[in-house]
């Protein structure tokens, strides 16, 4: 295994783009060095990229939205206070991965590229309308966080690519955003169903909605039909009910040792539901 | 076979020097190569906390890292905690509320728990299981740590 720490992304996107076998980039390392150990994944090539200039940044933007470098550990962003406040669910959601130790390593580019259908962060990324900067041999890009995921443990990233940074929009005045999931035990746990809502109201009246559902499908859902339920309401019961059902209705799940298809098609609604709830409460300036 | 990378790093304070492979966790580089066994192999996969240390200043599995990124940087262990002979409050009060049992679990515990004690002097019980809630012991029931882990922090706030 060939050990690299490039001082840029040009750089690592070149050794990205030069490797043979198997490359794997290197930030906090919870997933890689685990698959490393079980004998999952052998990198031939491993990229280092913490040497590299503002990947341990969170950076306010002059327009109001936040950029999260790739190597940002979920500890620092808890420990963030302006973009806690500003986007407490994408923080939330974050923060409920693993344990204290690992909160000190796992990434939000990390849980991204892992793929796994149940990555806590990426709903609540796909419901803040979240963006990534890719770097790769034909230059740079940006893409939307839902287009990254294609199945389980894939992405759409080409051969040469490395996702560089996390961009948040401007947090915009009456807006608030969740992340809740279910999971059997109280801490360190993956998600059975997982569900990320971002809404703007104005006064009390639900303006603009996005909802996400994370575990419940091969890759992370925008739910429009769940968008279109809050929209135009005062989160109602009528128009929470809607929201359950077309929650329940997006889902496709599988079975398996952590729950079944009718359990998680069910409690999707319900996590969707009270997402929207505290969601709308910190909408309205509720600081939980 | 890969080339063995040349490491410089400080432990505990100490500079040291080792040359690993790049597929090593730090974890073993500090016992095998640094002779720094208080650090515990449990899980290997970031589950059980046996072998947290500090990376500068941060709680974190040393299983999780490799011993080619902690070049350039501080580590901290609970070979590190006492001051000589004269033990760390966290060290005492574990002694005297039986909190410890056989040795695996604890170094970890200790490392975790002193980690958060330095973010947060005083922290409420509840604040300190979540805290702990990544050391797994299968041999206790926690309530003795956390008594052990409330005590120690009470004393360390009025010692200050």
């Amino acid at each position: 295994m060939n050990y690299h720490q490039p001082t840029s992304f040009a750089e690592a996107a070149e050794l990205a783009a030069s490797a043979s076998g198997v490359t794997r980039v290197l930030a906090g390392g919870t997933d890689v060095l685990v698959q490393m150990r079980a004998d999952i994944v052998t990198p031939d090539t491993l990229i280092d990229i913490k040497a590299i200039d503002g990947v341990r940044d969170i950076r306010k933007e002059s327009d109001g939205s936040w950029t999260i470098g790739a190597a940002v550990a979920g500890a620092e962003m808890s420990e963030h206070d302006d973009l806690s406040a500003a986007w407490p669910g994408v923080v939330e959601a974050m923060d409920l991965i693993g344990s204290t130790q690992v909160q000190g390593r796992a990434t939000l580019v990390g849980n991204l590229c892992n793929a796994s259908p149940a990555a806590d962060s990426v709903p609540a990324m796909v419901a803040a309308g979240a963006s990534v900067s890719i770097t790769g041999p034909d230059g740079n890009r940006r893409a939307a966080v839902v287009d990254i995921p294609a199945a389980p443990g894939k992405i759409t990233l080409k051969p040469g690519e490395l996702i560089t940074a996390v961009h948040l929009p401007p947090a915009v005045p009456g807006q608030g955003d969740a992340y809740l999931r279910f999971i059997p035990r109280t801490e360190m746990d993956i998600a059975v169903v997982g569900c990320g809502v971002w809404l703007r109201l104005e006064g009390d009246t639900v303006a603009d909605a996005r909802v996400a559902l994370g575990a419940v499908a091969p890759t992370v859902l925008l739910v429009q039909a769940c968008a279109d339920a809050l929209i135009g309401s005062r989160l109602d019961d009528a128009a929470l009910g809607r929201l359950a059902t077309a929650a329940s209705d997006a889902c496709s799940p599988i079975t398996d040792k952590r729950g079944t298809i009718a359990f998680r098609t069910q409690v999707a609604g319900v996590m969707a539901r009270r997402a929207a709830e505290t969601a709308y409460a910190r909408a309205k300036g509720d600081k939980a | 076979m890969s080339t063995k990378i040349h490491v410089s790093a400080t432990v505990n304070g100490d500079a040291v020097d080792y040359l690993c492979d790049p597929r090593e966790t730090l974890l073993d580089v500090l016992r095998d190569r640094l002779n720094l066994t208080g650090a515990k192999e449990g899980c290997g996969t970031g589950d059980c906390g046996a072998c947290s240390i500090t990376l500068n200043g941060r709680l974190v599995c040393s299983c999780l890292v490799l011993g080619v990124e902690a070049a350039g940087q501080e580590i901290a262990t609970v070979e590190g905690i006492a001051a000589g002979e004269t033990l760390h409050p966290l060290q005492q009060k574990f002694i005297d509320h039986a909190a410890l049992q056989c040795g695996i679990c604890t170094p970890g515990i200790l490392v975790a728990a002193k980690a958060l004690l330095e973010k947060n002097p005083d922290p409420s019980e509840t604040e300190v299981r979540y805290w702990l809630a990544g050391n797994l012991c299968r041999c206790t029931g926690y309530d003795k740590i956390i008594r052990a882990v409330m005590d120690a922090a009470a004393e360390m706030r009025e010692a200050s």
